[in-house]
């Protein structure tokens, strides 16, 4: 969403506002009728994002030092680089990007289609139905999935017995932990990016199907050549939307697994949490903070270069 | 006749394949919330014992009484709702305001803003954290309301949505209305804004549903129990060493379920909300 909204506003003409000299100004005054409306959102955005901001990258490079915030220059960022929790944190992260968010976009990919189709009936229930999860409470879920995954009688195991499969220490071994993560976000995510994508398909005019079909496209053609690339400013939003919520990634981790067993399911977010609130290490939690922001800005700008290209046009 | 049934074949296998395919997805999609309804009416003991319970219990109010023994759960809920409520009126109108000033003035001042409007969209809010956690502390603050609320009020998103719906509004109306003696406030809020309630309204469902469901902050901002939002309190459940997970269970549910409320009840507005500026390309 973000994305896509500034892409338009940049684009967008400067408005034809209505008089540029009206009010305050004629009189030589700053014009105060704008600031009416713009007033409260600008004075709120200086107080509580551009102050903090700046002072988040005072305190990236200071340090505590005896009580004192005192100035280490790139001290911070230097102690990252030997600090195996956060690579820790950065591998568990890298592994949902690369795993999780391909899965997931294509699995919605693929119900979107479905949900497309021209004989299905009962679409809104359908719709209904794979859109609920995303509308759990993000600590409800996390919390009904922790349950879920309990290692004695919880229900995943109780149905891995019932079936003859080995019972699984989910959320105590790092492996599982992760799997269980990726599920959980999964189901979670999907229906959500699904809902997405289905109402791009609809946006594809049945013309372009039409005409793939005289041209004796199959299913899987009409798919890959007709619907992927007319879906992909769609998909670029997805994948873009998911890589950001992927990099921000808490609250799942914190009631899950509070990124365990041994920093298993730790990111960067939840250990920015720890190392600031809990160690109260103020300094290099906004160093690790301003190592995220980085990272989704290069994440999304390569997403952006790789995805946003027509690649079909010659 | 043996063409028919050799193109409906093929068709027909592909709906069968399609219907299962949707079908599990569904599957997997419901069966949580199935089982959230059976464990809130059942009791720890029934909900992990071989065979699992497969059909609702009558243990609801008992839960329900414990639930709201150890986190007070009507207060707690009713802390979330007036925080989003409160949340949701403010933030939409501050970006609703401030995405007129931006699509319908030219002022000094504007390209600075417009520029800070986007910063704060691309840069993720727990670059904040320690500061405003530090400033929130300087203030005061720590452990009331105003500081869940006030520091995220302007919501560069919600600016954008709004400013993209104001500037397809004509300015020829705002002139006319103008020349018949209306003020800018009023012009903006008796001709303008009714006209862009679609937008707005799906703009609140957006923000009502984020702080419902916002936890991080104010996990940091809220330490006393009758003060927690309803996330934060069933956080707190889950870390007790005896846990009562048929009452987590069933808060969880009823936790969600406003979510869902609004989701059924604002469905169009939900999902053309949801897709803010993303299908447009």
């Amino acid at each position: 969403m973000t994305v896509d909204v500034t892409r338009e506003a940049v684009r967008a003409p400067a408005p034809a506002g209505p008089r540029p000299g009206r009010g305050g100004g004629r009189r030589g005054l700053p014009r105060l009728t704008p600031w009416i409306f713009a007033g409260p959102a600008t004075a709120l955005f200086v107080l509580f994002f551009a102050y903090p901001l700046l002072a988040s990258v005072y305190q990236s490079f200071t340090a505590d030092r005896d009580g004192a915030q005192t100035w280490v220059g790139l001290a911070q960022y230097r102690r990252m680089l030997h600090d195996p929790v956060f690579w820790a944190s950065l591998r568990n992260t890298g592994l949902i990007l690369i795993v999780q968010v391909p899965v997931m976009i294509g699995l919605a990919l693929l119900l979107a289609y479905g949900l497309n189709r021209s004989w299905l009936r009962f679409r809104s229930t359908w719709r209904i139905a794979y859109f609920l999860p995303a509308v759990t409470m993000l600590v409800a879920y996390s919390v009904v999935f922790r349950v879920l995954l309990k290692t004695d009688g919880g229900m995943v195991n109780q149905t891995l017995h019932a079936v003859g499969l080995p019972e699984v220490d989910w959320l105590n071994s790092p492996g599982w932990a992760r799997l269980a993560l990726i599920g959980s976000i999964t189901w979670r995510w999907t229906g959500y990016n699904a809902i997405i994508l289905l109402a791009g398909l609809q946006g594809i005019g049945r013309e372009q199907y039409e005409a793939a079909a005289i041209d004796g496209a199959g299913a899987f053609t009409t798919f890959t050549r007709v619907i992927i690339p007319q879906l992909r400013p769609v998909i670029l939003f997805c994948s873009v939307t998911s890589t950001i919520g992927t990099l921000q990634l808490f609250d799942e981790n914190y009631v899950l697994t509070k990124g365990g067993p041994g920093n298993a399911t730790m990111t960067p977010v939840l250990y920015l949490y720890k190392v600031g609130f809990e160690q109260l290490d103020f300094g290099y939690a906004a160093a690790i903070a301003w190592v995220v922001v980085l990272l989704i800005g290069l994440i999304s700008f390569v997403q952006f270069r790789f995805l946003g290209k027509d690649r079909s046009r010659r | 006749m043996t063409t028919t049934t050799r193109t409906l074949r093929p068709r027909l296998l592909g709906r069968v394949a399609g219907y299962l395919f949707l079908a599990a997805g569904a599957v997997v999609s419901i069966v949580p919330f199935y089982w959230m309804v059976v464990a809130s009416t059942r009791d720890n003991a029934e909900l992990f014992r071989s065979p699992p319970p497969f059909l609702p219990g009558g243990r609801l109010l008992h839960n329900l009484v414990s639930l709201q023994h150890s986190i007070g759960f009507t207060r707690v809920m009713a802390n979330s709702l007036g925080i989003a409520v409160v949340y949701t009126v403010l933030s939409s109108l501050i970006s609703a305001m401030c995405g007129y000033g931006l699509a319908k003035y030219r002022f000094r001042g504007r390209g600075l803003l417009l520029g800070l409007v986007l910063a704060t969209m691309m840069i993720p809010f727990q670059v904040l954290l320690v500061p405003l956690f530090q400033m929130m502390s300087n203030l005061g603050w720590i452990d009331t309301y105003q500081a869940v609320i006030i520091p995220f009020l302007a919501n560069s998103f919600g600016i954008f949505l709004m400013r993209q719906a104001f500037l397809d509004f004509p300015d020829e109306l705002i002139e006319s209305a103008r020349m018949d003696g209306a003020g800018d406030l009023r012009i903006f809020y008796r001709i303008v804004l009714p006209v862009v309630r679609p937008q707005l309204g799906a703009l609140a469902i957006f923000t009502f549903m984020s702080q419902w469901n916002a936890f991080l902050w104010p996990l940091l901002m809220l330490n006393t129990e009758d003060k927690y939002t309803a996330p934060v309190a069933l956080y707190t459940l889950v870390g007790q060493s005896h846990v009562d997970y048929s009452g987590l269970i069933l808060g969880s549910f009823l936790a969600t379920l406003p979510l869902m409320l609004v989701f059924f009840v604002f469905q169009k507005q939900f999902v053309s909300g949801l897709l803010g500026g993303a299908v447009k390309g």
